[in-house]
């Protein structure tokens, strides 16, 4: 079935078709009428897969795929153009350009989480740049997975952007078949698997994948507004089930009771006493995860931290917004990625300390420090590799387009959104352009010491021996 | 295996201390580095051109030009950067975040791995070494053994000139390649052939590092008859056996030219042959040699195969034990020959036929996307239907080769010949992550945007995205009341 679709999708680009600009352009437009048309049904599949609330299906999917698409409509122009660069002397005279060209046939393998936004994001670029797509839409948003099924063929040239559907064994079949590039967005260990597929056709990659996020809270903040945008980077982000989601905090010892009671005070007011009743908290996705953040939150080494929260319903799949003090630095609620409702808080002596801690784990996709104080912020932004960061505030980062968004280390390789997804899906072919003309002799065989001295000129910029080169020096006869 | 598993997680492990130590990071190491570099190709050059003498029979007129030249280009483009690579670059922040402030930072991936080749031995190491300082990492560089004058010279002179405690050299085969390609890197860069490539990208999917692989193919070189044929021909030969005798991943690979025109480019390529290299090929000083006996035998196979010996126009002398093989010119070998079918990567120069011109592109396509191709010819149209159906590392039209002089160009391949590119600013950022840093203040809240979600404040909402500015306003000024 793979290699169908990749045969099919070969020869979709090779006769040509989806090069145009205009073919390009009409399938973007397309997907905004698609956006426009079928919110409700893409809210409603969203609720189905993760009882995702209906603000942040707009919100974080809806409005940032919309976005995506009008950017690239709007820059698309300027991007296909060929980029004249400086021409070396050393070549005068000739014209030198970056000219942008599609790699070909790729695949998208998409997460479950925004299993709207990361399945048409991508798209999005690669369909800018030109090229023909497979889209694996995750098989644990299933709702999802079969409205793109359903719609994209409706609203696109389904003879060069197809859907595939189905779970391990049809994404290993696609991951078989040779591709120009494939990106996936998910976790490490598929990560791995996803790179060494590729490697067997020397297929480029972009990995988007996750970590532990760490927020390090300084004392020195407006506390009120720093929880409220950490509680809405974390909870209100389909309930911490968000590759950038705060992970973790870390604060000093003598601010934490500060931070935890102002914690509990903004979760109360955004979810209620019961939060399992609240609309505005999605689900875990499934029994399996559901699992996964209860067992971490009832193992031993951890039960008796919980300052807040902690509350599940099985049947429901819903966890509470979930806080804890001083956990070990051991146990697997800090050693795994959470990706849920749970928020342990680290205390240090001085607030410094949580750069080093920081740092002593993987690249995270996303950092955050909440902090007026200007050094500190500094020494953040220098000394904490991540993939992104953000100094008093949490998760907005991916809503500006002209900021590459994508890991780094274990969180990943490659990035996109705005014109990075342009690039991401694009081959950038270096151009020279030569007349016959400003021919150096100096440059053939048989070598002698003066061609040799001329070149050497030449290559230091001279622009005497430039001149004496193009006159034919040294002189021989023809 | 274990002695090389040792040396390599020792030189990895000095080199993460290094690193942590914040040592590469500041301007002043990376730019003392850069001038250490480039004080060395210029002190040295005289051992530079010894070895690849040695290990090649390189002319000394191309180790400097092609070698040694690149590498002090390299040294003074990225020192010349350097501020300006490592400033942050400021970006539009957008309405939704206002106000804030957006940058994109320049940071090291940390500890890389630089793989080089044995065609251009002291270039392929330095180059990317160049890049991998200017963006402040600290680099082990795996020299190529089968050019061993120049790995044990880049042995002896690194230390001498650049901060050992930072960069390392690693000599060795396999077993010592092995050894490196199983430690974890934050980067590796190799430049070599298809095969080890997939090899190095399998290594680098265990620990998630990302790659650039700088491989070959084969280049091929259009030649219409509307071309000045003589000038054509110099820049053919140049480009082939003008460098490293074919031994170079972007040489002419074959011709493809039409049978009306063949007799003519052929005669015309015979003349410059004869004007470079004089009667004798084998004799003269201009010509690399076969790097070894291997590579030898390996292009004796292709030049014997049946049904392609015969179609020797000129050349086909060799001295197996000079390890030579003059420019060898091949008319209308048999397509699915294997002189055909593999990257010929010596003076071996097949020339191909066709009724028309254009039928040269379906043939290119029908091949793997090559590192870089050529076209000669004066029609402008000819020229731009080359650019549009081509797809290929790079591409030069009306020479060979030079494009990688010029640094404002990304050098590197697509599909089966490579992935990524380096060169000028390319090369810092190859070995770079670029960080996405947004900034806000507290003034300022939203407050339509935290739970409880109602109604009120997604319209609200909904219009700010939409760039509403009443809605904007509405939501600063904390709208809905009441949350």
């Amino acid at each position: 079935m793979a290699e169908e679709v990749a045969r099919e999708l070969r020869a979709s680009f090779k006769a040509g078709r989806t090069r145009p600009a205009e073919w390009r352009a009409a399938q973007l437009r397309a997907l905004v009428r698609m956006i426009e048309e079928k919110e409700a049904d893409i809210s409603a599949a969203l609720h189905a897969d993760l009882a995702k609330p209906t603000m942040e299906s707009y919100l974080h999917e809806i409005s940032l795929a919309k976005a995506a698409c009008k950017f690239a409509l709007k820059g698309m122009n300027s991007w296909v153009k060929p980029e004249k660069v400086p021409a070396a002397i050393t070549t005068f005279p000739s014209s030198a350009q970056i000219v942008s060209e599609p790699l070909g046939v790729v695949l998208i393998i998409s997460a479950w989480n925004y299993p709207f936004l990361l399945s048409i994001d991508p798209v999005i670029g690669a369909i800018a740049a030109g090229n023909a797509v497979v889209l694996k839409p995750s098989e644990i948003a299933p709702a999802t997975s079969s409205l793109f099924a359903k719609l994209l063929p409706e609203y696109v040239d389904n003879s060069c952007i197809k859907v595939v559907e189905g779970g391990v064994p049809e994404t290993t079949d696609l991951l078989e078949q040779k591709w120009d590039k494939i990106f996936y967005t998910g976790n490490g260990t598929v990560g791995r698997i996803v790179m060494a597929a590729a490697a067997k056709h020397l297929t480029p990659v972009a990995l988007e994948l996750g970590g532990k996020c760490p927020v390090i809270v300084d004392s020195d903040v407006d506390l009120h507004v720093a929880v409220k945008r950490i509680a809405v980077g974390k909870w209100g982000c389909n309930n911490g089930q968000a590759c950038i989601a705060p992970d973790y905090i870390i604060t000093t010892k003598s601010f934490a009771p500060q931070l935890v009671d102002s914690l509990k005070r903004v979760l109360e007011r955004f979810y209620g006493q019961d939060p399992l009743q609240s609309e505005d908290l999605s689900r875990i996705v499934n029994s399996k995860h559901f699992q996964r953040l209860t067992n971490l939150i009832e193992d031993k080494k951890v039960a008796d931290k919980i300052v807040y929260g902690g509350q599940a319903d099985e049947k429901q799949l819903k966890i509470a917004p979930t806080v804890l003090l001083d956990v070990p630095l051991d146990s697997e609620l800090m050693t795994e990625e959470i990706f849920g409702p749970i928020l342990p808080i680290l205390t240090v002596e001085k607030i410094e300390e949580s750069i080093d801690f920081v740092n002593s784990k993987t690249k995270p996709l996303a950092a955050y420090l909440f902090t007026k104080n200007k050094k500190l912020q500094d020494n953040f932004v220098s000394n904490v590799p991540a993939g992104g960061m953000l100094v008093n505030d949490v998760a907005l980062h991916l809503a500006n387009p002209h900021l590459p968004f994508g890991g780094v280390g274990d969180s990943g390789m490659g990035s996109y959104h705005g014109k990075f997804s342009f690039d991401c899906f694009s081959h950038k072919k270096a151009v020279l352009i030569r007349g016959f003309g400003g021919e150096a002799t100096a440059r053939y065989p048989p070598y002698t010491q003066e061609k040799q001295k001329i070149l050497r000129g030449l290559i230091n910029g001279s622009f005497i021996a430039l001149i004496l080169a193009l006159l034919g020096f040294p002189r021989e006869k023809r | 295996m274990e002695a090389a598993t040792v040396a390599a997680e020792a030189a990895l492990g000095q080199l993460r201390a290094s690193f942590a130590s914040g040592r590469t990071r500041p301007a002043a190491w990376r730019a003392a580095q850069l001038r250490g570099v480039l004080r060395m190709a210029t002190e040295m050059e005289a051992e530079i051109c010894a070895a690849l003498r040695a290990d090649l029979a390189k002319p000394c007129t191309e180790a400097y030009v092609h070698e040694i030249s690149l590498v002090k280009s390299s040294c003074m483009f990225a020192l010349k950067n350097l501020k300006k690579w490592m400033k942050p670059k400021k970006v539009p922040a957008g309405v939704l975040t206002f106000p804030s402030a957006a940058r994109i930072a320049a940071e090291p991936l940390g500890v890389v791995l630089v793989i080089s080749a044995w065609n251009y031995p002291f270039l392929l190491a330095i180059d990317p070494i160049i890049g991998a300082i200017a963006a402040g990492n600290a680099v082990v560089l795996k020299p190529s053994e089968i050019a061993p004058a120049t790995s044990s010279l880049l042995a002896n002179l690194l230390p001498r000139f650049v901060d050992g405690s930072c960069v390392r050299i690693v000599e060795g085969g396999v077993p010592e390649t092995t050894a490196l390609l199983e430690q974890k890197w934050d980067k590796i860069f190799y430049t070599g052939n298809g095969k080890v490539g997939r090899i190095v990208m399998n290594f680098a999917a265990k620990h998630l590092t990302p790659v650039v692989l700088e491989l070959g193919g084969k280049c091929p070189v259009i030649v219409d008859s509307n071309v000045d044929l003589h000038v054509a021909a110099k820049r053919i030969a140049s480009g082939k056996w003008g460098c490293n005798n074919g031994q170079a991943c972007i040489s002419p690979d074959f011709i493809i030219t039409t049978k009306s025109f063949a007799p003519k480019l052929l005669d015309s390529l015979k003349k410059v042959l004869e004007k470079f290299y004089g009667k004798d090929p084998l004799l003269s000083a201009d010509l690399s040699r076969i790097v070894n006996s291997n590579h030898f035998n390996r292009l004796r196979r292709l030049m014997d195969e049946e049904m392609v010996s015969d179609k020797i126009v000129f050349g086909g002398q060799s001295d197996q034990q000079e390890l030579k093989i003059a420019p060898t010119l091949l008319l209308d070998v048999p397509l699915d020959s294997a002189i055909m079918k593999e990257e010929i990567f010596g003076p071996l120069l097949p020339i191909i036929t066709v009724d028309k011109i254009h039928e040269s592109f379906a043939l290119i396509n029908s091949m793997t996307k090559p590192l870089a191709a050529y076209i000669f010819t004066k029609n402008s149209r000819l020229q731009h239907q080359f650019e549009r159906s081509i797809s290929a590392g790079g591409m030069i039209i009306n020479d060979t080769s030079v494009h990688l002089t010029n640094p404002h160009l990304p050098f590197g391949g697509v599909g089966e010949s490579g992935m990524g590119a380096y060169h000028g600013t390319f090369s810092f950022d190859a070995f770079s992550h670029k960080k996405a840093v947004l900034a806000r203040s507290f003034g300022i809240e939203t407050k339509a945007r935290y739970p409880p979600y109602t109604p009120a404040k997604l319209k609200i909402l909904k219009s700010v995205l939409k760039g509403n500015l009443v809605a904007m306003i509405q939501a600063v000024l904390g709208c809905p009341r009441g949350a």
